[in-house]
């Protein structure tokens, strides 16, 4: 009794406690880390291709099953035995596979549940090959042949080293087909646009039609359109050559099915694959998972312009908030007379931080889509009216409503900061005949910097996060192009854009395919994790940066 | 001069190794006039009925007890006290016969010309060069030949050329107490201001920079009207040319400094100087 008093007394158990608290923070957050890292990157790992004999569900039929597994689990043979499926007496469970068989086109489903039982005879033959390809999803199968222009070139053995030949001349071309799709068509299109808008502007404000103005935006009109021509001839060509060369492969059920070159993203074959081959096709998966464009309804390809899209918001975010809130901040703490107005001022701009996000998505939809952005296009837009130019949610609205969430921090903090400057630093400059704003700018500002950017990395932290608001004012499933791109004027705020977070939420949830989809929502979250981290140490690398620069006064 | 000795009561001007200074303060030119000045910090009374004369391009120091306004009528010197809430004053001080409560006056400007330095070394977390150029930055945009003159002469000014010449661009902060404050004097005269107001320069400071600060405020005193707060009466002695005593927040006596610490006319300033006080 008396020795637990004196432990007590000692200051151990509170010691003990602290530690356990820590410790138990740290397990859980790289639980979660680790946990979103294995089950995401784990997908972009080639898995080997088994062939082997299923028994139908009837127990009369054989079939021939090819694919990858996917997921195993555990199922109570009860469940099975309710459900309609013989099970032997004395089991208690059963283990099943999700196997991928890809092959949507010819088979409908690409996933499909076999007890383990059933699977008889594995076995891994290395010519199985699989195709990733632009539509339709994985192909799994044997390679026969392959074809130019219909005709026979390689058969059997041969047929494995002309398809990589020829995919290599196939990827190529596509790259080239979507650079003028995507670049020079794109630039065309948006010249093409603008001069419709700049055709209909001077409609708007009668101009006369015969004036010298048509005359110069018809003449433009017609370069665009013969560039435009010029490109569409290309494209035509290049199209016509990547459908030169075609493959016949044998699918499970003994059919053979031609695939043309042009779908085709990448052929392999994983059971051949030795260690160096398979980490060296993980490593363009995974490069591929972070630089390209989304494919199939977001469930394969990369997810580039969701990155791109948070981080623009982010930066556009930070762009609008800081000043924002830094300026507040000074007024309530510099020049705002300190009574029962101003305390009433920050208790409500401290309770502000606290309104869920989703409220500010709608103030955001009412008040900046809607309210603002409708007028702006009453003023500045009218030539493309109806469609709306701002009066849509954008990328220009979705930043000013997170700047909204995220300025009472940054007022928090930066005041903060402030009342922290010491007096004597004030009085100092203040004695040299500067004036309060000289002294603001020339000394108070930049001492109290690194607690405004504190506030600002304590803003990124929220922003990068928040999906809820930005539903309502600008994320979409699928932007077609990019906020910023060579395009004048080059940053297109009131295009809708791709989100990380929403991401997420679409891919899990709102995907036809949620099987395939399911390690793209880890592997997303975990890049989701990283952009969060990434644009935090970048602030925090400022704010030492500049804590080292103006260390205040020590004694 | 001698080492300083430990802050004691009592003073014998006489021990002290320094010129006589026999002075009148009718035959000199004046600074600044201070005339019935009042002073209130909300409802207390800080100041009371203050009238005096500072000479100009002398050394005046403030001596008595904490809390008996010394400090307070300094920073009315250059209106430091308008900082305060609260604050109320009534009475003006003048500066070469200019009123310098006037509400028209420009206050900056007047902080221009009336230089300040605090007790506890303040340099701006920038480098030494950009600690001194501050004020001339803030006056204008000059020339960068310009400037480097300045600086150099403010340095050599203040006596701390030759410590930190070879390491300008470095941070202030990596300054010593004692570097730091005469820093601050060299902030404070590279503006060229008429009057220096020195608020307990070397409280802070160790013995040696202590008499460092003595010695530069002895050089200076050609060029400058200076008007130094010290709790230290032997510092009093040694540095100034005239002295007032106050007791709460009265004025007792202002005078020549050797007629004052030999020769007190009041019995209050007596009992100060010789550590009958408290």
């Amino acid at each position: 009794m008396r020795n637990l008093k004196t432990w007590f007394r000692s200051g151990s158990p509170w010691v003990w406690m602290n530690a356990g608290a820590v410790t138990a923070s740290i397990v859980m957050v790289s639980a979660l880390i680790i946990l979103i890292a294995v089950r995401g990157l784990g997908h972009f790992w080639a898995k080997p291709i088994f062939e082997a004999e299923f028994v139908e569900a009837n127990g009369s039929s054989t079939i021939r099953l090819i694919g990858e597994i996917h997921d195993s689990e555990i199922v109570p043979a009860e469940r099975l035995r309710e459900s309609g499926v013989q099970v032997d007496e004395g089991v208690d469970s059963l283990r099943r596979f999700l196997v991928k068989t890809g092959n949507r086109d010819t088979g409908g489903l690409d996933f499909r549940w076999a007890l383990e039982s059933r699977i008889q005879n594995k076995r891994y033959p290395e010519e199985l090959i699989a195709l990733e390809r632009y539509e339709w999803g994985n192909f799994y199968g044997y390679l026969k042949s392959v074809k130019q222009n219909g005709k026979l070139v390689a058969e059997g053995d041969e047929a494995w080293e002309a398809l990589q030949q020829r995919l290599e001349r196939a990827g190529e071309l596509h790259s080239q087909i979507k650079e003028i799709e995507r670049n020079a068509i794109g630039a065309v299109n948006y010249k093409l646009e603008r001069l419709r808008l700049a055709e209909r502007r001077l409609e708007l404000d009668k101009v006369e039609s015969g004036s010298r103005k048509y005359l110069s935006i018809a003449e433009e009109r017609a370069v665009l359109q013969q560039e435009y021509e010029g490109l569409q001839k290309n494209l035509n060509e290049l199209l016509e050559q990547v459908n030169r060369d075609s493959i016949t492969a044998e699918v499970m059920d003994g059919r053979v099915v031609d695939i043309s070159l042009a779908h085709v993203v990448r052929a392999y074959r994983p059971n051949a694959m030795g260690m160096f081959s398979k980490i060296g096709f993980y490593l363009s998966k995974l490069w591929e998972f972070v630089s390209d464009d989304p494919r199939e309804a977001n469930t394969e390809g990369g997810i580039f312009p969701a990155i791109f899209g948070t981080v623009l918001m982010v930066i556009l975010m930070s762009i609008f908030v800081t000043p924002f809130g830094v300026i507040a901040a000074v007024y309530l703490r510099e020049y705002a007379r300190q009574g029962p107005l101003t305390r009433t001022i920050r208790i409500a701009v401290n309770n502000l931080a606290g309104v869920p996000s989703i409220v500010y998505g709608v103030f955001g939809l009412g008040f900046f889509v809607y309210f603002l952005g409708g007028n702006i296009d009453q003023l500045f837009f009218p030539e493309s009216l109806p469609a709306p130019t701002f009066g849509t949610p954008g990328l220009l609205w979705a930043s000013l409503t997170m700047a909204i969430l995220t300025v009472p921090v940054v007022i928090v903090a930066t005041e903060e900061g402030l009342s922290r400057i010491p007096r004597a630093i004030r009085e100092g400059s203040l004695a040299l005949g500067a004036t309060k704003a000289e002294t603001l700018w020339r000394t108070v500002l930049p001492m109290a910097s690194p607690a405004m950017m504190t506030g600002l990395i304590l803003a990124v932290a929220r922003a990068a996060g928040e999906v809820a608001p930005l539903m309502l004012v600008g994320v979409v499933k699928m932007a077609p192009s990019l906020g910023l791109d060579g395009n004048y004027p080059f940053l297109h705020l009131d295009r809708k854009f791709m989100h990380l977070g929403f991401h997420i939420y679409d891919v899990g949830f709102q995907s036809p395919n949620v099987e395939a989809a399911r390690p793209l929502v880890y592997a997303t979250a975990l890049l989701l994790v990283l952009v969060i981290v990434l644009l935090n140490l970048a602030a925090i690398a400022i704010r030492n940066h500049l804590r080292e620069k103006y260390r205040a006064l020590e004694h | 001069m001698t080492e300083p000795t430990a802050i004691t009561h009592g003073v014998d001007i006489n021990s002290l190794d320094r010129e006589p200074r026999q002075r009148s303060l009718q035959d000199e030119k004046l600074c600044l006039e201070v005339k019935d000045l009042n002073l209130y910090y909300g409802e207390k009374q800080a100041l009371t009925g203050i009238n005096m004369q500072i000479p100009k391009q002398r050394v005046s120091a403030f001596i008595g007890p904490s809390g008996c306004g010394k400090s307070t009528l300094l920073r009315c010197f250059n209106r430091m006290n308008d900082l305060v809430d609260g604050v109320r004053i009534d009475g003006n001080i003048e500066i070469d016969g200019e009123d310098m409560y006037n509400p028209h006056v420009n206050v900056a400007e007047l902080r221009r010309r009336v230089g300040m330095v605090f007790q506890k070394p303040n340099p701006f977390p920038k480098s030494i060069y950009e600690n001194v150029a501050y004020g001339l930055r803030i006056q204008g945009n000059p020339g960068k030949r310009e400037l480097d003159e300045v600086v150099e002469k403010a340095l050599k000014a203040a006596a701390l050329w030759d410590e930190v010449k070879d390491r300008l661009h470095d941070s202030a902060l990596g300054l010593s107490g004692g570097q730091q404050q005469r820093l601050v004097i060299a902030r404070a005269i590279a503006i060229e201001p008429e009057v220096l107001l020195l608020d307990e320069p070397a409280s802070a400071l160790d013995p040696i920079s202590t008499l460092k600060i003595e010695e530069l405020i002895y050089e200076l005193k050609d060029r400058y009207t200076i008007v130094i707060v010290t709790h230290n009466m032997q510092q009093a002695a040694r540095v100034s040319d005239y002295t007032a005593f106050m007791f709460m927040g009265e004025l007792v006596e202002f005078g020549d400094t050797d007629t004052l610490f030999t020769n007190p006319r009041k019995k209050q300033t007596e009992d100060y100087i010789t550590g009958r006080y408290g």
